[in-house]
């Protein structure tokens, strides 16, 4: 009973933290057909944006050593400006290519930033205390304890995506972005300003890996210039399983990926747990070919003829 | 003029792009060579072995238009398996207890192992691709990438045959430059022969116009099958190369790096058409010596020192810029130029159709 507990808490937090991550890419592939392989590298940079620029071992907190509110504003910032600029400067000129141009772009994106951090802060790990209160555990039994954070991630993900829906719903901008999400070149005619919808999507994917980062990097205490890149391998196998583009879809995604690798290790015999990340991508070509246009499908993944 | 209707020079205008080619590496090759600088010359064999690899590459991304991020899974297949026949024959059992017994007793000359390890290779892309290429589009790219990366975990995991983690060292390095350069020589024929080939002919309908080339009969799921085997063949002899260059096995040589690198040089040099592979090659090669030399001083301790990583910064920034500016790649997607007065009729024109 304990571990099925224990199981249930550790694949919401999972399942929570890779939706949030399979929302920006979706939201991403639903206006531009892009898939984003740098989010993961925007997830990076906000980490690393916590400390000052230097190759030393040992880091020199920056924004590390705000009031909270403050620290969480600078953080999004930082990812969102570095969102924004790929857009502007990569992938605006090239968002008439089909998807694998873009989507080799994006892959060229993350292995450029990934070299600079490289290059700026060096390729070793360094450690950051972010919000150290945050990791204790809350005991609901004398066996079973939640660690705090877990339920923080929980929280914060039922948080955005209120917020989310709610913006998509109700706003003018919102109505725009799904409508484009759902037939890019109609909604264009029918006066949605392109560029406006597709940066803010950027904006959007850019704040929600800038949030990503902050739980990330509280969970871990360890900056690494590849610190975001499994991360985003999960979250988009999340889109991939969910539908791409549907925004619903990433979200059921997100939780299929995190119970399905949670309950793998809780079942699995001893000698197969490191298989797992080969089963979880195995679910990933099993859904492409038994459902191409995965669980919750949308028009945007199909091939235009 | 040099008159070019004549039966000799058709022929050799069939093959001019492909002997150039071959000439061209031959020599830079033969001059390496000869500067006997064993600096130089690990660079120009890893050179060659990428010509292997991206030409690989070409054949099946250039000619089905389908990005594939999972090749460099097969150059780690091949790798490997050449790795069971020939590496360290007195402490293989240490590093791989869990081979069979015929693999534990004996070795092989390490070009029969290259082959093996290529049937290995291609066998494993027969049954993926049976799965994989009933899937078109960016939907066949991201089943590339679950290829990829359900290799790499696997072979991460599978240390009685592998290591696992750590590595395997002790591979005899037998790949000296003018072994590469057959190799590569043989794979840029291949590529050829293939693409001239009614299937490759088939497979380039294919890419150009699905709807089309299925009205037209063409069998678009087995003619990618097929560009999917011969490719992965020629990408595990590759890995095979490539171990025995490096003298040892990593799991993570042959994981995102190598990926990003191998298709930069295939996007920069232009991705539908051999030259733009070999060529691709050719460049980035130059470039990212050149700039590794600059990082680590080549004008002495107070000259000009580029920073740790930066190559790989400055080949990331080339690929994007050619994606914006030129996608087609410094070749244009064309093959090298034939110099001559052309022969302008129509049987002429379809007889040379690339």
């Amino acid at each position: 009973m304990e571990v099925v507990v224990q199981v249930i808490i550790s694949s919401l937090s999972l399942g929570s933290f890779y939706a949030l991550g399979a929302l920006g890419i979706g939201l991403l592939f639903g206006v531009l057909r892009l898939i984003n392989f740098a989010h993961g590298d925007f997830i990076t940079v906000g980490g690393f944006s916590l400390i000052v620029p230097a190759t030393a071992v040992v880091a020199v907190p920056l924004i590390l050593d705000f009031h909270p509110v403050a620290l969480i504003i600078c953080v999004v910032g930082v990812v969102v400006v570095w969102a924004l600029a790929s857009y502007f400067l990569l992938f605006r000129h090239i968002q008439t290519a089909p998807p694998a141009v873009l989507m080799i772009a994006s892959v060229a994106l993350s292995f450029s930033i990934q070299n600079l951090i490289i290059m700026i802060y060096s390729g070793r790990p360094k450690a950051v205390g972010l919000w150290p209160e945050l990791t204790g555990v809350i005991p609901l039994s004398d066996k079973v304890q939640v660690p705090i954070l877990q339920l923080v991630i929980v929280a914060v993900t039922w948080i955005l995506l209120i917020l989310l829906t709610i913006f998509l719903r109700r706003t003018p901008i919102g109505v725009e972005m799904r409508a484009a999400a759902e037939d890019f070149r109609m909604a264009r005619m029918l006066g949605v300003n392109a560029t406006r919808v597709i940066a803010l999507a950027f904006v959007i994917s850019g704040a929600l890996a800038g949030i990503m980062a902050l739980m990330y990097h509280t969970q871990t205490g360890i900056l690494s210039f590849r610190g975001g890149v499994f991360l985003m391998l999960y979250a988009f196998i999340a889109t991939v399983i969910g539908g791409m583009g549907s925004l619903i879809g990433a979200v059921v995604g997100g939780y299929v990926v995190g119970i399905f690798s949670t309950v793998l290790i809780a079942i699995l015999p001893e000698g197969m747990r490191g298989f797992r990340d080969a089963f979880v991508f195995g679910l990933v070509v099993v859904i492409l070919l038994a459902r191409p246009q995965g669980l919750v499908p949308t028009r945007a993944f199909k091939e235009r003829v | 003029m040099i008159d070019a209707t004549t039966p000799l020079m058709q022929r050799i205008r069939h093959f001019w792009p492909v002997v150039n080619l071959c000439i061209g590496l031959l020599v830079i090759t033969a001059i390496v060579v000869a500067l006997d600088d064993r600096i130089l010359a690990r660079t120009l064999t890893e050179g060659l072995i990428r010509v292997v690899i991206v030409v690989a590459l070409y054949m099946f991304i250039g000619n089905s238009g389908i990005m594939s991020f999972g090749h460099i899974g097969f150059m780690m297949i091949g790798a490997y398996a050449t790795g069971w026949q020939t590496c360290c024959p007195y402490t293989r059992e240490m590093f791989m207890p869990g081979l069979p017994g015929y693999l534990l007793d004996n070795s092989h000359h390490f070009v029969l192992a290259i082959f093996l390890a290529g049937l290995l290779s291609a066998f494993v892309a027969l049954i993926a691709g049976i799965a994989l290429m009933r899937l078109s589009g960016i939907a066949a790219s991201i089943g590339t990438f679950a290829f990829l990366m359900i290799i790499y975990s696997v072979y991460l995991r599978w240390s009685t045959w592998t290591s696992g983690a750590s590595s395997v060292i002790g591979l005899p390095q037998t790949t000296t430059p003018w072994v590469a350069y057959c190799y590569a020589v043989v794979t840029i024929f291949a590529a050829f022969f293939y693409s001239r080939s009614k299937f490759g002919l088939a497979l380039r309908a294919s890419r150009d116009d699905e709807v089309a080339a299925k009205a037209a009969g063409v069998n678009v799921i087995g003619q990618r099958l097929l560009a999917f085997v011969i490719s992965a063949f020629f990408c595990g002899m590759a890995g095979g190369l490539f171990g025995h260059f490096l003298g040892m096995l990593t799991v993570d040589t042959f994981f995102l790096n190598l990926t990003l690198i191998t298709l930069a040089m295939l996007v920069i040099g232009g991705m539908q058409s051999l030259s733009g592979a070999v060529v691709g090659v050719v460049v980035l090669t130059v470039v990212i010596d050149l700039l590794k030399n600059l990082e680590s001083g080549m004008f002495g301790k107070d000259g000009f020192v580029l920073p740790t990583s930066s190559t790989w910064v400055v080949v990331g920034v080339v690929m994007m810029l050619i994606i914006i500016f030129r996608r087609s790649g410094i070749t244009r997607n064309a093959e090298l130029y034939w110099p001559f007065k052309s022969d302008i009729t129509a049987e002429g024109a379809l007889r040379r159709q690339s």
